[in-house]
């Protein structure tokens, strides 16, 4: 293969990596299969539509077409960053352009930015369409386990929104970036940060919802 | 062993200097709206969904990636075979992608949705998701903020560059396609049989 690679030899290094990762995971759900106290259950409330394997299988096929009409993978994340940026230029421009990531990473409003507002519209339609469209502030699901309290979300929200955000930027892509499209080229820096993301999810999840 | 999408670079690079010409821009709204017509078909705008996945009662965003990357793999694969694509490899970088992903699940924890369903859940009428991509947005300034100090210390621990599994098993990819396929397949099908929704 022809990949630029390090002098390092990974041979050793990834297995160990990757199977303390999936142990760490592992004991993960069987501590979450042990603990028997339930205060939620979010099987109460409606499921998908559509089967799983069709919406994931649409996806599968919607990624070849990405690939091969774009030459660009499925992926989100990186809007955020580009709005962020574009904002940036906006308010202070001398300091945005003085910034590492943004002399790396040009922000530029182009395919990225009208596929994830085209999302916002694609979910309108799918809602409209099977008459699940919601209009509402709280999840019933937040509100069984926290109250009514727009604000206390509001927060929750931000500050996940935050988090979620330094740490895609971090580890190189979100759900889509790394979770989908990463993954299905096996890479795997991409299944390094899938598993990351359960294992930080689930536990925090865990404290959330199960405590 | 030559990289087929090697021959259609040139291709790539052209198409990347035209981003902002119309053609781009319909194909990138036509994508969108498929994939947010999919991600909320799938329920995964829903926010019990979601937090039902990570509190392990619901599997359905565990199928749905898993049935995505076992087609998307197959059919990736084979169009690179034949050069009709490029792949697109994040280098891998040990450290950034165990904090970052770490920091990612906790915050997904906690806003209850990722940067794509974030938008399909809004598109649904779910106004909540609105706090998250505003945090979405102060979290990506806060990175861009200290990413002097993180490509000089976290991106170095760990920097293995481009790595792909099969390369890193010494395995022929057209190989390892099938064989992680089939067993991705096989845990698809356990899932099935063990889980409620």
């Amino acid at each position: 293969m022809n990949w630029p690679t390090n002098t390092r030899s990974p041979g050793r290094v990834i297995p160990k990596c990757v199977s303390y990762l999936s142990g760490t995971l592992a004991l993960l759900l069987i501590c979450a299969a042990a603990e028997a106290g339930t205060l939620v259950d979010a099987r109460d409330y409606a499921g998908p539509a559509w089967s799983p394997y069709l919406a994931g299988a649409g996806i599968g096929v919607l990624s070849w077409l990405t690939f091969y009409f774009s030459d660009k993978p499925i992926g989100a994340s990186s809007f955020y960053a580009h709005l962020a940026g574009f904002l940036g230029k906006l308010i202070a421009p001398r300091h945005t352009a003085s910034l590492v990531y943004f002399k790396d990473n040009p922000p530029r409003v182009g395919w990225q930015a009208v596929f994830v507002i085209s999302i916002i519209v694609g979910g309108a339609l799918a809602a409209v369409t099977g008459g699940e469209f919601t209009n509402e502030w709280l999840s019933p699901l937040w509100t069984e386990r926290f109250g009514d309290s727009i604000t206390l979300r509001a927060a929750v929200a931000f500050a996940g929104g935050l988090i979620m955000a330094f740490g895609a930027r971090l580890a190189g892509g979100c759900t889509s970036g790394h979770g989908i499209s990463g993954t299905l080229q096996l890479n795997l820096a991409s299944w390094i940060a899938v598993i990351c993301f359960f294992i930080g999810g689930i536990a925090v999840a865990m404290l959330l919802f199960k405590w | 062993m030559i990289d087929p999408g090697k021959a259609v670079k040139k291709w790539g690079k052209k198409s990347a200097r035209q981003v902002n010409a119309a053609p781009e821009l319909i194909a990138g709204t036509m994508f969108g709206l498929a994939f947010g017509f999919l991600l909320q078909k799938g329920g995964v705008g829903k926010f019990h969904v979601l937090i039902g996945q990570l509190l392990l009662q619901d599997f359905t965003v565990v199928k749905i990636m898993l049935t995505a990357i076992v087609v998307g793999m197959i059919g990736v694969f084979t169009l690179h075979h034949f050069a009709k694509v490029n792949l697109h490899i994040k280098p891998t970088r040990i450290g950034s992608n165990i904090i970052g992903g770490l920091l990612f699940g906790a915050g997904f924890a906690l806003m209850g949705y990722c940067p794509g369903t974030a938008a399909a859940a809004l598109g649904q009428g779910s106004w909540d998701a609105l706090f998250g991509m505003a945090g979405l947005i102060a979290g990506s300034w806060m990175f861009a903020e200290l990413s002097g100090w993180t490509k000089r210390t976290i991106e170095n621990w760990g920097d293995l560059g481009k790595v792909l599994l099969p390369d890193l098993l010494h395995v022929p990819r057209g190989v390892f396609v099938v064989g992680f396929a089939t067993a991705l397949t096989a845990l698809l099908v356990l899932l099935e049989r063990f889980t409620t929704r």
